[in-house]
């Protein structure tokens, strides 16, 4: 039975206060530190990116020159991108870190990005029909998910899903699946919510398959396999690492119903049941920019994730306090777990699940920030 | 001449290297992140665009000052003589932002700007750059703004008037025109506490013993070492400058003293001769009790209760970073859109309609509801 139901609405109000009261602290900390790391990091992701672009069209160096790349892409991605894009460094009043006009180094545009990830996934985290991360439209993650003859194929997409992820997700707002599927969603209109994703894709795909390599002359080739390969490398590794954040067995689903009325106590243990943490060493954490801390991220998505592993024993605390599971494990047990789930969820389950999620009473609390009506 | 052909072939490299920079090709391969973001990385100061420039001195001619020179990079296109630019210093991981008045002659050779600051006790910006700002920091600049500023064509008689710090762009006026051999008459009259806490007194001693039509009239109120005493009043002016109705006036002080001697052109139906710059405007009466409805910032997604503040203080409680400047309606850097809802105009009292307009939210208090693109 989901912990969920087991909590009182004064419990909620308790829990609600105390995450408020972790964040509002470490905001009202932000400074010259976290200026210093976020800055570093880019100087280091540019370093890398350089290093890595001139390695490439040096074949004695070129397996270097992929990594260096690779490990470039996964930076501009991960700790730098999806952290700024949350809004994380937007108190410094750098234009160059701020979140609205921010852009990264992958297919998906930042405005696409926003929505679909910060708005409907951070807002509805885990929520079915609404949160279109689980499964990204292509895949089951989920018993309540209805299970229909093209999820047979669970394993080979998920695989596809990790090797083309940067342009899935560029897609992601599209979707496709309506269209194709469902027949909710007219092809002109695809073709019309397309365009600015084209654009984008476009310069990507010409800067590294186009531009790069006519600058290597001769070395054209090494130069073309290896962006290719660096973008795999980035594709693969922030797949599996957004994958363990969510869909490790024992992270919960909700029904829509969930978020009727649902308070801030209420969202931040929504936030907590749905998601994973995978443990590791500071060099695996920010790697995964900081998704390792996938827990302290859902519940404070724009403090700066460097901020995490300080805030992670007291999380940890609160959850002790009131009963709550705080799912972590190591990066090995967190994939092995899910991909448990996506083999078991190819095939149509035995008993149809009731989740038995009761919604608790609106207590009389603040909405999460971000819920402006409309 | 060698020394000027080594300058020529680096300027003409570097003119090369600039426009390389500027290139679509360079675009391309720095997409989406931009030319700015990777050489800024080596090059602090560079930018394709903006003006950025070192801090190469600091020199503290009087106890609560500082006078900052700095070498812009070369987007920077110079400025009027009494024009002020926007200096933006990053403290605490934090970018503020507030206007200076570069006070050297626009003549200077060497293209470098020089800003004194007075530090104020509480003074956020001023006692930083006084106390913590070292030698070698990049600072960002906007372009030189401001209708105050020596007139195309010189006047004959000019009267420069002054209190304090005030004092800054009336010296690039005085230095420029000496730098030009203006042949008309000049009178610099200045008031301050003491000699002691004076600016630029050595300078001004030697500028009027050179120039023979320079005329220096100091005003203390604390010592006997001036040529005047005391405050500015009509009498000591009629006695102290005879002529100078036929005079093009140009006045920089504090709010008190301007106020007086506006008054002065004011009752004689001279106002027009009178050209006035304000560093501080009247303070803004904050009426929260009678603040109703809410601030909705629609890029952000986020809301607020109007506090009665200003829409810039609201959107800065709310964890919003605006652009914002002088803060007191001058410099309109704060200007955003509004796309619904009245506002009141802190100067004027003058409440706007509901409909889209562009606002300065420094001054714009809320009337109800009002949402802005933020
Ligand atoms: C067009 C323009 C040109 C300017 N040029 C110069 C210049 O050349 N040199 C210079 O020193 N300043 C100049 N200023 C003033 C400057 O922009 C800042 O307002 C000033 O440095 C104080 O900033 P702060 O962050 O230290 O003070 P804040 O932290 O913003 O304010 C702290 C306190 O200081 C008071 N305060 C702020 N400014 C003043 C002031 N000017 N006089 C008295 N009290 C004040 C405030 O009321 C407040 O109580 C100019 C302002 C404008 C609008
Ligand atoms: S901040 Fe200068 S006009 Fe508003």
């Amino acid at each position: 039975m989901s912990t969920f139901s087991k909590l009182t609405p004064e419990q909620f109000q308790q829990i609600g206060a105390e995450f408020d009261a972790i964040r509002n602290r470490v905001r009202a900390d932000l400074g010259e530190r976290d200026a210093t790391y976020i800055r570093t990091l880019i100087k280091r992701q540019r370093q890398l990116e350089i290093g890595g672009r001139i390695m490439l069209m040096i074949p004695p160096a070129w397996p270097l020159g992929v990594a260096a790349l690779g490990v470039s892409k996964i930076l501009d991605n991960m700790e730098i991108g999806h952290n700024v894009m949350h809004g994380q460094y937007d108190f410094m009043g750098d234009a160059a870190l701020n979140s609205q006009k921010f852009d990264w180094d992958s297919a998906d545009t930042a405005k696409n990005w926003k929505l679909t990830h910060n708005y409907e996934h951070h807002t509805y985290t885990n929520v079915l029909n609404k949160d279109h991360d689980i499964g990204y439209g292509l895949l089951r993650m989920s018993e309540e998910q209805k299970w229909e003859p093209r999820f047979l194929a669970n394993v080979p997409l998920t695989v596809i899903l990790h090797t083309f992820f940067q342009h899935f997700v560029a897609v992601q707002n599209l979707k496709v699946e309506d269209v194709l599927i469902y027949k909710t969603k007219t092809k002109a209109q695809l073709k019309e919510d397309f365009k600015p994703v084209w654009q984008k894709m476009r310069k990507q795909l010409a800067k590294d398959y186009v531009f790069f390599p006519l600058l290597g002359g001769p070395m054209a080739p090494f130069v073309f396999v290896g962006n290719v390969a660096a973008n795999l490398m980035r594709n693969v590794w922030a797949c599996a690492v957004i994958f363990n954040g969510h869909f490790p067995e024992e992270v919960e689903q909700f029904p829509e119903s969930v978020i009727e009325n649902e308070t801030r106590g209420q969202w931040y243990v929504r936030q907590l049941l749905g998601s994973a943490n995978f443990s590791g060493g500071k060099l695996m954490h920010i790697m995964s920019g900081n998704l390792s801390f996938q827990i302290e991220h859902h519940l404070f998505p724009d403090l700066p994730a460097h901020r995490y592993a300080e805030i992670s024993p007291e999380v940890r605390a609160i959850c002790e306090k009131f009963g709550l599971p705080y799912n972590t494990g190591s990066f090995m047990r967190q994939t092995l777990s899910t991909w448990k789930r996506i083999v078991k969820l190819s095939f149509p389950s035995r008993t149809p699940a009731v989740r038995p999620l009761v919604t608790v009473d609106a207590v009389n609390d603040a909405a999460p920030a971000y819920k402006l009506a409309a | 001449m060698p020394q000027l052909t080594t300058n020529r072939f680096a300027d003409r490299a570097l003119d090369l290297v600039h426009s390389a920079l500027n290139s679509r090709l360079a675009a391309a391969l720095t997409y989406p992140h931009g030319v700015d973001r990777y050489v800024e990385q080596f090059a602090p100061t560079f930018a394709l665009r903006e003006v950025r420039a070192e801090v190469i001195a600091t020199r503290h001619q009087t106890a609560d000052s500082v006078t900052l020179t700095l070498r812009p990079n070369r987007n920077w296109q110079g400025f009027a003589a009494g024009q002020y630019v926007r200096l933006t210093v990053e403290i605490n991981g934090v970018r503020r932002t507030r206007c200076y008045s570069p006070a050297n002659s626009v003549h200077a050779k060497d293209g470098l700007i020089e800003l004194t600051v007075k530090a104020h006790g509480d003074g956020f910006v001023s006692k930083h750059l006084k106390l913590d700002l070292r030698v070698g920091t990049t600072v960002f600049l906007s372009q030189a703004e401001g209708q105050f500023a020596l007139p195309e064509q010189r006047p004959d008689r000019i009267l420069l008037i002054s209190g304090g710090s005030g004092i800054t762009p009336v010296m690039s006026m005085l230095r420029t025109l000496c730098d030009e051999g203006h042949k008309g008459k000049i009178t610099f009259l200045h008031y301050s506490n003491a000699a002691s806490d004076q600016i630029y007194l050595d300078e001004l001693a030697m500028i009027n013993a050179q120039f023979l039509n320079v005329e220096l009239l100091r005003a203390y109120n604390e010592d006997q070492s001036g040529e005047l005493q005391g405050l500015f009043s009509r009498e000591q002016l009629i006695k102290a400058v005879p002529d100078y109705a036929d005079a093009q006036a140009f006045l920089c002080g504090p709010p008190g003293m301007m106020k007086v001697v506006q008054k002065v052109w004011a009752d004689e139906g001279l106002s027009d001769q009178l050209h006035l710059e304000h560093f501080t405007a009247a303070p803004v009466v904050i009426d929260s009790a009678n603040a109703e409805g809410e601030v909705r910032f629609i890029r952000s997604e986020r809301l607020a209760k109007n506090s009665g503040a200003t829409l810039l203080d609201q959107a800065e409680a709310a964890g919003l970073k605006p652009e914002s400047g002088c803060r007191m309606g001058i410099c309109k850097a704060c200007t955003c859109i509004k796309t619904a809802g009245k506002v009141r105009d802190t100067r004027t009292g003058e409440i706007s309609d509901a409909g889209e307009a562009e606002i300065q939210i420094c001054v714009s208090v809320p009337v109800g509801t009002v949402t802005l693109d933020i």
